[in-house]
């Protein structure tokens, strides 16, 4: 009854997106004010009967209802109750139900916090979102449903949820990176009623920049998660692998933090409007495409779900006729946007443009290696080849590296334009200080590798400016001067911040990670890295789904202890799944990290112990940068400028004027 | 309506990228094995055993009994998903399990086979990727099915889980085994 009523809910709230991608459009050609303002009910509608539907595949996951095949093939009995409910995205239907979940939030958003928008524009956007929401609606019933039945002959126990995903990284990845890619979703459609209506001011680039930097803050955080969860849960250690999926949520990424560079020399000094209408476009599109290469199978790939041709084909034409329309409309209107606003050569607005044309290429340049095999096999007739993370560290990792120099930079830039006497005046101080603490960072490592003196000198070299920029606009008011900052400026800061700090965490981590395989049996010592590890042996422990050998080790350095690690070795007992379990310990400068290999008789156990320095900095830079995009979003600015804006917008539009 | 050219190039790069999805797409369902490759015999190989460069295998080695071939490496996180099932069907099924170690480093794979467990009977080095090339391979991990006379009966793209193994593999097993005992 509950599943039934699930999958009701699911069609009325494809009903109301088809209602909301309509109604308000039609207002808007008929000037009817009453059929614009449907666009918010519709929306609430939209998202209240997607939640019921989502509670309902929840509670039967809770009530373990086998007699529905979702349900049966991603759970079981035995599975601790928030590992049921966080099952419920664990496969291909539930997690694209979450999907449909976050765009209906994020349209009802968009509907709560749009008061200040005129009623034309806003009939827009909302019916924008509805449009985009049908196709995934329609997605989600026809080609993927996650309430069928398995009825008459159901099941009497699931086959348990992969014990990959059994894992708390699971339970919050997901959700944090679905936000991100529908968030696009939002600036996307802002661009498109841009675009439709004709008004392409700096208004709506105002608009979007709270949204976009939302949307692309959960984006990072989606990342961040998902490497820090691929580290300690795939048992070996690494942290990026260059994997179609990770391609797929990276490609927004780097479009994202181009639109909001761009975003933001679009509203303040109306440059590159066409551009940034283009990147808002672009930034949905890859994530879209994201969707389609994860979920047709047509590249294989570790997080991939269910292969499923029919679903593929479904996707295909979606993203032929969201993006393929998009990118038409954007032709034919985009001509019309003209004024454009000189610069200097030299100009904050040059460098944005510097970092817009790097992280686009960057962006082109995943893609072009993510679909590599595909074309390859093409022109060659049936030839196959594979990409692997050479490629993509052979053309990445120098793309990189000027951008972190034009970061470093542009922190001294103005609008319009800068002499290079203001830019490079205290260079030479800043780069000899760099230049100074790398040498010390160096010679403390003993570490004279090229890369790593490049890529911590030009971090180091960032830091420095932020930090002298931080005092520069402190003047003499000191920490009074703290307050005077604004939210966006602290934003942009943290972002930088945590770049340069995931940086020199991945370059550490690259060069200088030590690593060993070997045997052990009980009372065996080993040393790495000024690390003594003692292996005590192993004991057999049961978990709720599972047993497992319980690895103890204890490390300590120069004769005190410092912790005791239980690596384990896990069998699922429903799925017979066998599954690595590391520990590590963790700190601040390095991470001890052991697992356990295979028993070799006789008590010994294969065991690989990892020392990974600096590891802990990339998902702390991560999480930095994050942050540094939520509190752009508290700038008051955004909020004073609205109301300034609607008052002169009331006044002169149309439909406000015909109901007056 | 004057449209600037250039305003246009966008759609129609994605519009080219869309046509490379799409035959992509048509080109490699992933279920299939190219149909040239299906029921015929291996292709003829004569390649190194892993970490034993001065002894070589041929398609001949494999022969004799139903056995899977499996493509794995290093360098793909999937087949270490993949390599509990390896090892369980190594231990509990009476079937070989034959190794092909593609495009990879000689030291890391061992290295890997220590680390995960070996549950190959042999190994052969697959290290230019020809062996892989004449098989249609895409990535790895991929899955063959030979028969006893050394024809591909089947091929799975992707890792082979429990689910797999029970509603694919283990009834075309017991089909070709029933063949073999009859014939």
């Amino acid at each position: 009854m509950i599943i039934e009523l699930g999958h009701f809910a699911l069609i009325l709230a494809l009903a109301m997106s088809c209602c909301l991608a309509v109604l308000p459009a039609i207002g808007v050609h008929m000037e009817k004010a009453v059929l614009m303002r449907t666009g918010g009910s519709l929306a609430a509608g939209m998202f209240v009967f997607t939640l019921i539907s989502f509670i309902c595949l929840a509670l039967a996951f809770i009530g373990d209802d086998f007699s529905v095949a979702y349900v049966a093939r991603n759970s079981n009995s035995l599975l601790p109750v928030y590992y049921k409910l966080s099952a419920v995205w664990g496969a291909h239907e539930g997690s694209f139900l979450l999907w449909c979940l976050v765009m209906s939030s994020w349209t009802l958003a968009v509907a709560l916090f749009s008061q200040q928008l005129t009623d034309d524009m806003r009939a827009r956007v909302l019916a924008v979102l509805g449009s985009v929401s049908i196709g995934f609606y329609l997605f989600l019933i026809f080609t993927s449903n996650p309430f069928d039945r398995t009825l008459p002959f159901f099941p009497s126990e699931g086959t348990d949820l992969n014990p990959l995903l059994q894992d708390f990284g699971l339970i919050v990845h997901p959700p944090l990176l679905y936000i991100g890619y529908v968030g696009l979703s939002v600036p996307f459609a802002f661009a498109i009623a841009s675009l439709s209506s004709g008004k392409l001011d700096a208004a709506w680039a105002r608009w979007s920049r709270p949204w976009t930097n939302a949307a692309w803050a959960f984006l990072t955080m989606g990342i961040t998660l998902g490497s820090w969860w691929a580290y300690y849960e795939l048992g070996w250690g690494g942290w990026w692998f260059w994997d179609a999926v990770e391609n797929a949520s990276f490609m927004p990424w780097l479009i994202a933090t181009a639109l909001i560079h761009s975003l933001a020399a679009t509203e303040k000094r109306g440059v590159f409007r066409s551009w940034t209408v283009l990147l808002a476009i672009s930034a949905f599109s890859f994530s879209l495409l994201g969707a389609f290469l994860v979920r047709s199978g047509v590249l294989t790939s570790v997080h991939a779900f269910a292969v499923d041709p029919e679903r593929g084909v479904f996707i295909l034409w979606y993203l032929v006729i969201v993006i393929g329309g998009s990118l038409l409309l954007y032709g034919i209107r985009a001509g019309k946007m003209g004024v454009s606003v000189g610069f200097g050569w030299l100009s904050r607005e040059s460098f944005i443009l510097a970092n817009n044309l790097i992280l686009t290429v960057s962006a082109i340049t995943v893609l072009l290696g993510t679909i590599y095999p595909l074309i390859y096999e093409w022109f060659s007739s049936g030839q196959k080849i594979s990409v692997g993370p050479p490629y993509f560290n052979m053309v990445f990792v120098p793309l990189m590296l000027p951008l972190i120099v034009l970061m470093a930079l542009s922190s001294g830039s103005r609008w319009r334009r800068t002499t290079t006497e203001v830019l490079l005046a205290k260079q030479p101080l800043r780069l000899l200080l760099s230049g100074v603490v790398c040498l010390i960072f160096c010679l403390l490592t003993s570490t004279w590798n090229l890369w790593f003196l490049a890529v911590s000198f030009i971090s180091i070299w960032l830091i420095v400016n932020l930090l002298a920029d931080v005092r520069f606009r402190l003047g003499k008011r000191g920490f009074a001067g703290l307050l005077k900052q604004t939210p966006s400026y602290y934003g942009m800061w943290l972002g930088h911040i945590g770049i340069a700090l995931s940086a020199l965490g991945i370059v550490t981590t690259v060069i200088m990670s030590e690593e060993i395989d070997l045997l052990m049996s009980p009372g065996d010592k080993t040393q790495i890295a000024g690390y003594d590890l003692t292996f005590e042996g192993v004991e057999r422990v049961m978990g709720p789904n599972y047993s497992a050998d319980r690895g103890i080790f204890e490390i300590s350095r120069q004769d005190r202890v410092i912790e005791m690690l239980y690596p384990e070795k896990r069998l699922y007992s429903p799925s017979q799944n066998v599954m690595t379990e590391a520990d590590i310990s963790v700190s601040f400068w390095r991470d001890v990290y052991v697992a356990l290999g295979e028993p070799i008789g006789n008590q010994a156990w294969s065991v690989r112990v990892h020392v990974k320095p600096l590891v802990r900095w990339i998902w702390l830079g991560g999480i930095l940068v994050a942050i540094g995009g939520f509190t752009t979003i508290l700038d008051k600015r955004y909020r004073r400028l609205k109301i300034a804006r609607q008052q002169q917008f009331r006044s002169d539009t149309p439909v406000q004027a015909s109901l007056a | 309506m004057i449209v600037a050219r250039r305003f246009l190039v966008p759609l129609f790069g994605f519009l080219g990228l869309v046509t490379v999805l799409a035959l992509g797409f048509r080109l490699q369902d992933p279920h299939l094995l190219p149909s040239q490759m299906l029921n015929r015999p291996l292709p003829a190989f004569n390649l190194p055993r892993l970490g034993n460069p001065s002894k070589t295998w041929s398609e001949k080695d494999l022969y004799g009994k139903v056995s899977l071939l499996n493509v794995w490496a290093t360098w793909c996180p999937s087949c270490v998903h993949e390599h509990p099932q390896l090892m369980r069907i190594s231990r509990e099924q009476d079937i070989s399990i034959f190794g092909i170690n593609y495009n990879d480093d000689t030291v890391k794979a061992l290295a890997w086979l220590q680390r995960y467990g070996d549950p190959f009977q042999l190994n052969i080095a697959d290290h230019d990727g020809q062996l892989a090339i004449d098989l249609g391979v895409y990535g790895a991990p991929e899955t063959f099915l030979l028969d006893a006379k050394g024809i591909i009966r089947y091929r799975h793209v992707g890792v082979v889980d429990e689910q797999v193994w029970a509603d694919i593999f283990t009834p075309m097993i017991a089909e070709l085994n029933r063949q073999d005992g009859g014939s």
